[in-house]
């Protein structure tokens, strides 16, 4: 006899079926539209930290999205106004109490805001839907300083590899500067934070600011207009004040598939629709991803997705 | 051997580390936000008993150990190994004293025990959860006193020393808990 039965019981999914009503409440009330782009595309993600599924179709692979925001942007540039998706996102060999290789993913964008003004937004919501009663703001520099005690954005990949080494012990060899940057925040700051409720982590070091703005702070030194949202150490949202400019996106895709050949990733050819529309324009705006399958964890108290989820990966 | 990359490792799985042949315990996939993953491992040294902890890039990939658990039954000492044989084949297997380690203290002959060998030659004995022994020395019984509390020492036949109560004779087997070493009952009917 196979495990044929669902992982979530019947209250949390009836608490399921009341969160996705609650949120399409919330963006009605907000005057965002709800969309839907496709979740099956042409084009792959190059950041090699993200690995899309691969479908043959015919004559040619297509990739499940390990977001909608391509799509998404290009429905920004055709003058959507501010948009919302609830949809499924797909990242491979992504497994573990707090990942499912296939996940439901709440995505919206505003017009006319940054990262900061979207980062009260998500918090406002946040805090409704878990019964909080606030949370609280960090710059990434100081979040660093407050849990490892030491400058982490200037300091060269030495001393990162020193720090990491002293707090965790052994490491994984060769790890370059971001990934050691990486290491510290999985390993030291999210531990650190589990106890502090929702946090909110801001600006980024430059080389980690994906696909948000390049900014200066206020010393002049250059950030990724970037937050993290984080809920009693779970990440739970990842926002940007979106980078529009297509020449700038088409050089970090190809710094990102320079990187992937080097790791012996595949190349991912960038995505021309999406560079296409952000040369059309992109009307200036801030988006975020909210992964509803933990925050549902969240609101239920769930320690494993496997009981939010009807079937999980190892039950699907 | 096969190489394991992380995303297949799972509890039981024995794989090289350092050298050392290793049981995977637990396995923690640890993502932040954005950026590289890791997999955070707790894995138990097979030799020493050790557990580590030790985190692994994703996609990073460890040599499966050769590693088998096997029944054997316990034979005798030649005062430097401990024999076992396969009940099946009759194959007889070596175990030095630091393989058989605090086990010494529950061996008896043709009692099974759960080796397992690396490269072909046991590295850890466990014995059953519950074995019986023979009392060899203790002070004499007190007569009549079957329900009260009270303990005294006694020696079994394999040298090991428990807390036995106080109606227990010398030349009496009883039955012991080896994951705690206490006294259980009296051995049943021999």
């Amino acid at each position: 006899m196979t495990d044929w039965r669902p992982g979530a019981n019947h209250v949390i999914q009836r608490q399921r079926a009341a969160l996705l009503a609650d949120l399409r409440d919330y963006f009605a009330k907000q005057r965002v539209l709800e969309v839907e782009t496709p979740l099956l595309c042409r084009a792959g993600v190059s950041d090699p930290a993200l690995e899309n599924f691969e479908v043959p179709c015919g004559h040619e692979m297509r990739f499940l999205q390990t977001s909608p925001e391509y799509a998404m942007k290009r429905l920004l540039a055709a003058g959507s106004g501010d948009i919302f998706q609830i949809c499924k996102a797909f990242r491979w060999e992504e497994q573990g109490v707090r990942h499912n290789p296939e996940y439901t993913l709440l995505e919206w964008y505003r017009l006319g805001i940054d990262h900061y003004q979207l980062a009260r937004e998500v918090g406002e919501l946040v805090a409704a839907v878990l019964e909080r009663p606030g949370w609280q703001i960090w710059s990434w520099q100081a979040i660093f300083q407050e849990v490892l005690g030491a400058g982490a954005h200037t300091a060269p990949r030495e001393e990162l590899e020193a720090l990491a080494m002293g707090h965790l012990g052994e490491i994984p060899l060769g790890l370059d500067r971001d990934s050691l940057l990486d290491l510290l925040m999985s390993h030291c700051v999210e531990p650190a934070i589990t106890g502090w409720g929702i946090v909110f982590i801001i600006d980024y070091p430059a080389s980690q600011a994906a696909l948000a703005q390049r900014i200066l702070d206020v010393a002049g030194e250059p950030r990724g207009a970037r937050f993290e949202c984080y809920v009693d150490g779970t990440e739970l949202a990842n926002g940007y004040w979106e980078c529009g400019d297509a020449a700038e996106l088409r050089a970090r895709f190809a710094e990102d598939n320079s990187l992937r050949k080097a790791r012996g990733q595949s190349d991912r050819r960038p995505d021309e629709q999406l560079l296409d529309a952000l040369t059309a324009g992109l009307p200036p705006c801030a988006g975020v991803a909210l992964g509803v399958d933990r925050l549902l964890a969240l609101k239920t108290g769930a320690q494993d997705l496997d009981a939010v989820l009807s079937f999980a990966w190892s039950r699907s | 051997m096969a190489n394991f990359s992380t995303n297949e490792f799972k509890s039981g799985l024995k794989v090289m580390l350092d050298g050392e042949p290793c049981s995977i315990l637990e396995n923690e996939f640890v993502k932040p936000g954005k950026g590289q993953a890791f997999n955070r491992v707790k894995l138990r040294n097979l030799r020493s008993g050790r557990v580590w902890d030790r985190t692994f890039k994703s996609g990073d990939s460890l040599e499966g150990a050769d590693v088998l658990d096997v029944e054997l039954e316990y034979s005798y000492t030649d005062g430097e190994f401990f024999y076992f044989m396969d009940p099946v084949s009759f194959d007889q297997h070596a175990a030095s004293a630091d393989a058989v380690g605090d086990t010494q203290k529950w061996l008896r002959e043709q009692e099974k025990y759960e080796v397992t060998l690396y490269n072909g030659a046991p590295i850890t004995v466990s014995p059953p959860n519950f074995i019986e022994l023979e009392i060899t020395e203790t002070d004499p019984g007190l007569k009549g006193d079957t329900a009260q509390g009270g303990s005294k020492p006694a020696t079994l036949t394999t040298g090991a020393v428990v807390r036995v109560p106080l109606f227990i004779s010398q030349g009496e087997s009883i039955r012991i808990d080896t994951r705690t070493g206490d006294y259980v009952s009296r051995a049943s009917k021999n």
